[in-house]
């Protein structure tokens, strides 16, 4: 059997489970080795996944169960850029807070992180839907762990309890859906899935049925209203670099399998689940855009942030039904992608910079702790203000981009209403986003601390300050390559 | 696609972006003096390189000159798109000015923070040198609300006591309008495959789609410019921003709203603008004769003269809505005009405000005693505000309401009649503020003009009245556009049933 398009993963377990063992020999001051062995396994799985991505080509093994196609390919790349970023991000964080160190946990930390990243690439992988549940459910647990790290921490522990009761109740509601589809079509394999739902003598009411539990549990994992309870407090109650580790790349797989479940499987009841995803978009973006104006906690605020965001890149994909034309359907899933990865660019870079400005004892999560960013560091405010405006999306950065891509896919169906609704809430976003940039330019500073972290996390930060803009003023080959990855798979 | 065979335009939008970038980036707090020298050069280096458009300017040549084009987001048929044509021509060059004279008053006002001014001084006036040359909508829109961007910053970090508040109102409201007519102009790339704005004025379009479109770039205009009753905005951020600001504001943003206009609401819909005109008129009416009402009682000299600058461009869009040769060109001739004047008035209350610190007409009286340089340039700029002829004010002023008679009596007359008020209140802050005995004993201690001062006033001194005396130049590199434009407009693009 040829197991090429798995090497990712396999290599990414066996590694895994070197650092994990490795880790447990080494003393507490020379856990670097473990930092550095994680982000070297991370680069070797990207060389071999852009080895794929090149190839362009689509490959089915394990009976069909497990796929690599190009879309899957630079979604994975996307995952491991995130997991490397929040590693380093987070280095200087957890070791501050005892994570790392002799302190109550040792290395842990990275084993979790890549435990989680491997759940992400099989739920992208995943053609068959009970692997992909295996892989949400190998990311969620990672994910619930390293959320409860903190153990002596009350708002950890709500937030690992609410996010696990949660969490489980959405799997509970997806594998129902599951066995119903399974209940339908008599498959559990996304082809054939595909196949059987559009035949006539599957019952449409079952499989309707199924649809709404699967939206559900997929609306959950997305955080999208009314399904974001679980949200703003596992945002807050996390330790940063946790947030930005469940924030960044699960939002690359979750939309993966939106993607293969709803788009490559379930294809025929498009009507119907376009329809729901017209709610879920809409309340989310405007649950989260008002919420968030009310937030004083800068994570606190940049989860219903999410919240929104989320709902506007259902915009765009409930756009690629559209009566007929392939190339359109194409472009609108291609502006979803774009608009995924742009949000977790943009969204790495401002935990990032949270991170970078939190020391020992001193979390810097309030939007106040901001105050007079310029006058501390004129650069970082700078970095920090290219994300807020392109998280609002103002040109010429790139969350303008995104937000331009998804509105054109959605004026192509002729749905002017939802571009006039989602532009209204966009603006009702940029209030908050204004508001983070008036404490760093405008007020006095109250922290006098210098900003303490090393050269490396300074020059990341940096990169991804500027990637920001450089995206925004160059725009066209990552959003040609999310059409030419979406167009490769539509048609494999 | 028409071939690249200048660079000119881009080296006016790019050159002033890179001086301002490089200010930001390697500008010292500690050395102040090196960061204004090097800024002042960035501002002159990027107004010479404007000047090669005027004399390598065609009057009689029909369509855009100056053309690049470069593919940008192939995908989507957006192009790095640029071109002038007789509108933006002038409106350039008032920019690349403008910014010369804002470096100079910036020059010993601002002591914090010195580089990032500067530098967002200079961002700024190439991202509106932009806006003027851009011929792809998207690159436009780009441009556009990127403005946004240094003009928060601006008002927000070197603005007065109420900042905050005027910064976000600016920035919302702007928004607003733009978002909607981003929606707009993706619905004209749906339509017609292209973000060429040529292309769009060849695109037929149903009144229904008309009227929605013009509807949707009135709201991003309407704001900018500002138009009765979405210009609450004005005066807050006027009497907010720092002297530079409130002059680029006034002299030049104010345009981007008027000069949409007549690069996208009238040649795209055209159907819809004889439609709405009537709708237009009447703002902009109210806004010349109830704004300059407002204007009248105003105590606070900076929002007395943002008050006025509603009612002048009042007048610009009046003159753009008769759809004849002489008003268009008086809006056009306007706009030019008030980017001076306004811009100097801006200058002349900073100037009192340096020394005084305060903006209160009732705090002055007789300056005239102390500052008698300063009290020439106030009342010559005051009457070029109110249209004294030989002033660049009246130009305009004379052509909109010869127009406006042409089209309907009434309107002219009303116009006309709405020039008294702009007497009325220009004037009466002349005799309170200048004239008269002095006030108390701070207006007793003020010292006239520095020579940096008298250079910035003086060189807007000759452009008021080398336009009043002579407008000619500029009158004939907007004629053949203006024809054109107006030619393009009378002939109707709702397609044949």
């Amino acid at each position: 059997m040829n197991l090429t398009p798995a090497y990712p993963e396999l290599f990414l377990l066996l590694a895994t489970s070197a650092i994990l063992l490795i880790d447990m020999f080494l003393p507490d001051a020379k856990r670097a080795i473990t930092h550095y062995l994680s982000l070297f396994t991370l680069a070797i799985c990207a060389i071999m996944t852009l080895g794929d991505l090149n190839s362009g080509q689509t490959w089915y093994i394990f009976n069909n169960m497990f796929l690599s196609d190009p879309m899957a390919n630079l979604l994975k790349l996307f995952c491991y850029l995130a997991v490397g970023m929040t590693l380093i991000y987070s280095r200087k964080y957890n070791a501050d807070r005892g994570m790392l160190g002799g302190g109550e946990l040792g290395g842990e930390f990275y084993a979790l992180a890549l435990f989680s990243l491997l759940g992400q690439m099989v739920m992208i992988s995943g053609n068959n839907v009970l692997i992909t549940y295996l892989g949400l459910e190998l990311m969620s647990l990672a994910l619930y762990a390293l959320v409860a790290l903190r153990r002596d921490h009350v708002a950890s522990i709500e937030a690992a309890m609410k996010y696990f009761v949660l969490g489980a109740l959405a799997s509970g509601f997806l594998l129902y859906g599951i066995s119903m589809l399974y209940g339908a079509t008599g498959t559990l394999d996304l082809s054939e899935i595909a196949r059987a739902s559009s035949s006539v003598t599957t019952n449409h009411t079952i499989l309707v049925f199924a649809l709404v539990f699967i939206v559900s549990g997929l609306a959950f994992k997305l955080g999208a209203v009314p399904f974001h309870m679980w949200v703003p407090d596992v945002y807050q109650g996390s330790p940063t670099g946790v947030t930005l580790l469940l924030g960044a790349a699960p939002k690359l797989a979750a939309f993966a399998i939106c993607f293969r479940l709803l788009v490559e499987g379930l294809f025929t009841a498009a009507v119907d689940w376009q329809q729901m995803l017209v709610v879920l978009a809409v309340l989310s973006m405007a649950i989260g855009n008002i919420a968030a104006l009310a937030q004083t906690n800068l994570k606190r605020m940049l989860a219903y942030s999410t919240i929104s965001h989320m709902g506007f890149m259902l915009l765009g994909l409930l756009s690629g039904v559209s009566d007929g034309h392939a190339h359109l359907a194409a472009s609108a899933y291609a502006s979803s992608m774009f608009y995924v990865i742009t949000y977790v660019v943009t969204t790495l870079g401002t935990f990032g910079m949270i991170m970078l400005l939190a020391r020992n004892g001193f979390e810097s999560e309030q939007i106040d702790d901001l105050k007079g960013l310029n006058k501390r560091s004129p650069w970082f405010a700078l970095v920090m203000l290219m994300l807020m405006f392109s998280l609002a999306g103002i040109p010429p950065f790139m969350g303008f981009y995104a937000k331009f891509s998804v509105l054109q896919a959605v004026l192509g169906t002729g749905q002017v209403w939802l571009t006039v609704v989602a532009v209204l809430f966009s603006l009702i976003g940029a209030f908050y986003y204004l508001r983070v940039v008036k404490v760093m330019y405008f007020d006095e500073p109250t922290e006098h601390a210098p900003i303490a972290v090393g050269p490396e996390m300074r020059l990341v930060l940096s990169l991804n300050g500027l990637a920001v803009m450089v995206l925004g003023l160059m725009p066209e080959s990552l959003m040609n390559a999310c059409l030419d990855a979406i167009t490769k798979t539509l048609a494999s | 696609m028409m071939q690249s065979t200048s660079i000119l335009l881009s080296l006016s939008i790019w050159l002033p972006i890179a001086f301002g970038i490089f200010i930001i980036a390697v500008g010292r707090d500690e050395n102040p003096g090196l960061v204004r020298a090097v800024s002042l050069i960035g501002a002159i280096a990027s107004f010479i390189v404007t000047l090669p458009l005027i004399s390598q300017f065609d009057n009689v040549a029909h369509g855009m000159q100056f053309v690049e084009s470069a593919s940008w987001i192939a995908r989507f048929n957006v192009n790095y798109f640029l071109g002038i044509d007789g509108i933006s021509l002038w409106l350039v060059i008032l920019t690349s000015f403008i910014t010369v004279i804002v470096v100079i008053a910036g020059w010993v006002v601002i002591e914090n923070r010195v580089a990032q001014y500067m530098g967002a001084f200079l961002i700024l006036s190439g991202l509106m040198i932009g806006v003027f040359c851009a011929l792809d909508g998207l690159l436009f829109y780009v441009f556009f609300e990127a403005t946004l961007i240094p003009m928060y910053i601006i008002i927000g970090v070197w603005g007065g006591a109420n900042r905050v508040y005027a910064s976000f109102k600016f920035f919302l409201y702007t928004l607003m309008g733009s978002l909607l007519t981003l929606i707009a102009i993706i619905y004209l790339y749906t339509k017609s495959g292209s973000f060429n704005i040529l292309d769009w004025y060849q695109l037929p379009l149903t009144l229904h789609e008309q009227i929605l479109i013009f509807v949707a770039f009135l709201m991003a205009f309407a704001v900018k410019v500002p138009m009765w009753p979405v210009h609450t905005w004005l005066p807050d951020a006027h009497v907010e921003a720092p002297t530079g600001g409130s002059v680029v504001l006034a002299a030049i943003m104010l345009k981007l709203g008027a000069y949409g206009f007549l690069r996208f609401s009238l040649p795209i819909a055209p159907d819809a603008s004889h439609y709405l005109s009537g709708f237009i008129i009447t703002l902009s009416l109210i806004a010349v004769i109830y704004i300059g009402l407002v204007a009248l009682v105003q105590t606070d000299m900076k929002k007395l003269v943002a008050y006025s600058s509603i009612a002048h461009m009042g007048f610009v869009t009046l003159g753009f809505f008769m759809f004849n040769d002489m008003s268009v060109q008086g809006g056009l001739v306007q706009m030019i005009s008030h980017g001076f004047v306004s811009g100097a008035m801006f200058l002349c209350i900073g100037v009192l405000y340096d020394r005084m610190h305060s903006r209160q007409i009732a705090d002055y009286g007789g300056v005239v005693n102390t500052m008698p340089k300063f009290a020439a340039f106030f009342v010559l700029f005051s009457m070029a505000n109110c249209g004294l002829p030989a002033t660049s004010g009246f130009v305009g002023e004379f052509m909109v309401i010869l127009g406006a008679v042409k089209f309907n009596f009434w309107i002219g007359m009303l116009a006309a009649t709405a020039l008294i008020f702009g007497a009325a209140y220009s004037l009466w802050m002349v005799k309170r503020v200048i004239l008269g005995a002095v006030a108390n004993k701070h207006v007793a201690e003020l010292t006239d003009l520095s020579s940096r001062e008298f250079l910035m006033l003086g060189l807007l001194a000759i452009m008021v009245f080398a336009m009043g005396l002579y407008p000619e130049p500029i009158t004939a590199a907007m004629q053949t556009t203006v024809t054109d434009l107006l030619q393009h407009v009378a002939i109707t693009k709702i397609p044949a049933l």
